[in-house]
């Protein structure tokens, strides 16, 4: 069976195509920094001496990483609607994107704390640092840097997780798709376009995270061109010495 | 207006039964697949890993939902009218390939190279030294992030809801239709997700942390 594909019917939706990369881009700025907030008290919840506390972040993470995303949506939007408490599509789109990225980093954060090892809080609480300090040098930074990649890519996938918010009528990339294939009949056509628009933020955004780990991390980064660094001169090092073990023994036989 | 009544529950636990089983065919699917990918990942031919390794990128920047738009609409234009549950399944399965090809990859290379060359130097051929050194002790390395993954996978499945596979999202939303308590049939819904979920959950973390023992 023979399938003309026609792109140049979409043409005209070029600027509806872009509206919706930006609502998708701005979905994802707005949950990104969100629900990073949410997962930096969420994590350091879970490790609190008061019981209750650590429960209720339990008990949060859990209902959020066990229930799909389509639900949440759903529930947020015409559930609360239906209570009362009625907001714009979009509105609830960022709150539910907020709740669920917020679980899903608290829990990848709480990874890389509980990976600090014993000794160095207790060293810190050694050199008499505050509690404050301990938690944001000893504990929250060294233990961001190690997750960083995998915090990252949970906000990419967020990303790909906006397009569920299409369904509450959220104008984003996969609605504008919806809303160009009922007016052009080119549905197959409309979704390779967005996912290749997909495709390609997904490209970008990876890439401005690198770029801004590689910034923020300097000491990261001072650290592996040291050890490389160190690595190089030992070997050199060690080069010198086989040479220098080679011509040992030939001097002891002859002393 | 009705009132949530027993119907209405026999209902969705009938949506339960269909995410079970488009969860399992997929998850099935997609670990038949993935296992294929996983394979050509590790690959000792560069052009077979640079193309997989493209397939994964390709498919893990593309939202799942656009994936099963793509799916549907594109076998649809062969004249062939495909079962929502078919499209379904077929979408689920080329995201889960995806996904599950690298978590294994990542298993299949943590074992140590050393495994290798002692299964060479006992004169085992590349795909023997692979079917059986390696991947039985991988196995035991990627069950936990593979049972996490079922987990996603079971959530996953409520995007079928969209192209009008019936199982427990859109099993909600018929009811809600008629009986317009959303946030009942909703929260229902989502404890109905949490029951068939959380189990799991649960029993990934303890596999990880049994596994985990001899490290630590």
């Amino acid at each position: 069976m023979q399938y003309d594909f026609n792109f140049a019917g979409l043409l005209p939706y070029w600027h509806t195509f872009l509206d919706g990369a930006v609502l998708t881009l701005e979905l994802t700025l707005a949950s990104t920094v969100f629900g990073l907030a949410i997962g930096i008290f969420c994590s350091i919840g879970s490790r609190s001496r008061f019981r209750w506390i650590n429960r209720a972040c339990a008990v949060y993470v859990e209902t959020i990483r066990n229930t799909p995303f389509l639900v949440q949506i759903f529930i947020f939007y015409f559930g609360l609607s239906s209570i009362g408490l009625q907001m714009p599509a979009a509105v609830a789109a960022v709150i539910a994107m907020v709740i669920n990225v917020g679980a899903y980093s608290s829990e990848i954060i709480r990874a890389g704390m509980d990976a600090i090892p014993r000794g160095q809080i207790e060293a810190a609480e050694c050199l008499g640092l505050s509690r404050p300090r301990i938690y944001w040098h000893v504990i929250m930074l060294p233990a961001f840097e190690k997750v960083y990649p995998a915090i990252t890519s949970q906000f990419i996938l967020m990303m790909l997780m906006s397009s569920i918010t299409s369904q509450i009528s959220t104008e984003e990339l996969t609605a504008v798709a919806n809303n160009v294939q009922s007016e052009t009949f080119l549905s197959l056509e409309s979704y390779i376009v967005v996912a290749t628009l997909y495709l390609l933020l997904a490209v970008v955004l990876r890439l401005l995270f690198w770029l801004a780990g590689q910034l923020l991390f300097r000491r990261k980064r001072v650290i592996t061109q040291a050890q490389r660094c160190s690595a190089s001169v030992g070997n050199a090092a060690a080069r010198k010495r086989k040479a220098v073990a080679r011509k040992l023994p030939a001097v002891t036989i002859r002393g | 207006m009705d009132s949530f009544s027993s119907v209405q529950l026999l209902y969705l636990l009938k949506g339960v039964g269909w995410t079970l089983v488009l969860s399992l065919i997929s998850f099935a699917l997609g670990s038949v697949a993935g296992f294929v990918v996983m394979l050509a990942r590790v690959s000792v031919h560069r052009p077979v890993r640079v193309v997989t390794s493209a397939y994964i990128q390709i498919i893990q920047g593309i939202p799942l939902l656009v994936l099963l738009f793509i799916v549907y609409f594109g076998v649809g234009i062969f004249g062939i009218n495909v079962a929502p549950l078919v499209a379904s399944a077929i979408a689920l399965m080329i995201h889960v390939s995806a996904f599950l090809g690298e978590i294994w990859r990542g298993s299949v290379q943590a074992i140590e190279k050393t495994q290798w060359e002692a299964s060479e130097c006992l004169g085992l051929s590349r795909w023997q030294s692979l079917i059986l050194v390696i991947i039985p002790q991988a196995l035991r390395m990627s069950l936990p992030p593979s049972v996490g993954y079922l987990v996603q996978v079971i959530k996953l499945t409520s995007l079928a809801s969209v192209v009008g596979f019936v199982e427990l999202t859109r099993a909600g939303q018929i009811i809600n239709n008629s009986l317009f308590q959303p946030f009942l049939v909703f929260v229902l819904v989502g404890a109905f997700y949490f029951v068939l979920c959380y189990p799991l959950s649960l029993w990934s973390r303890a596999m990880e942390r049994k596994l985990n023992v001899g490290n630590r």
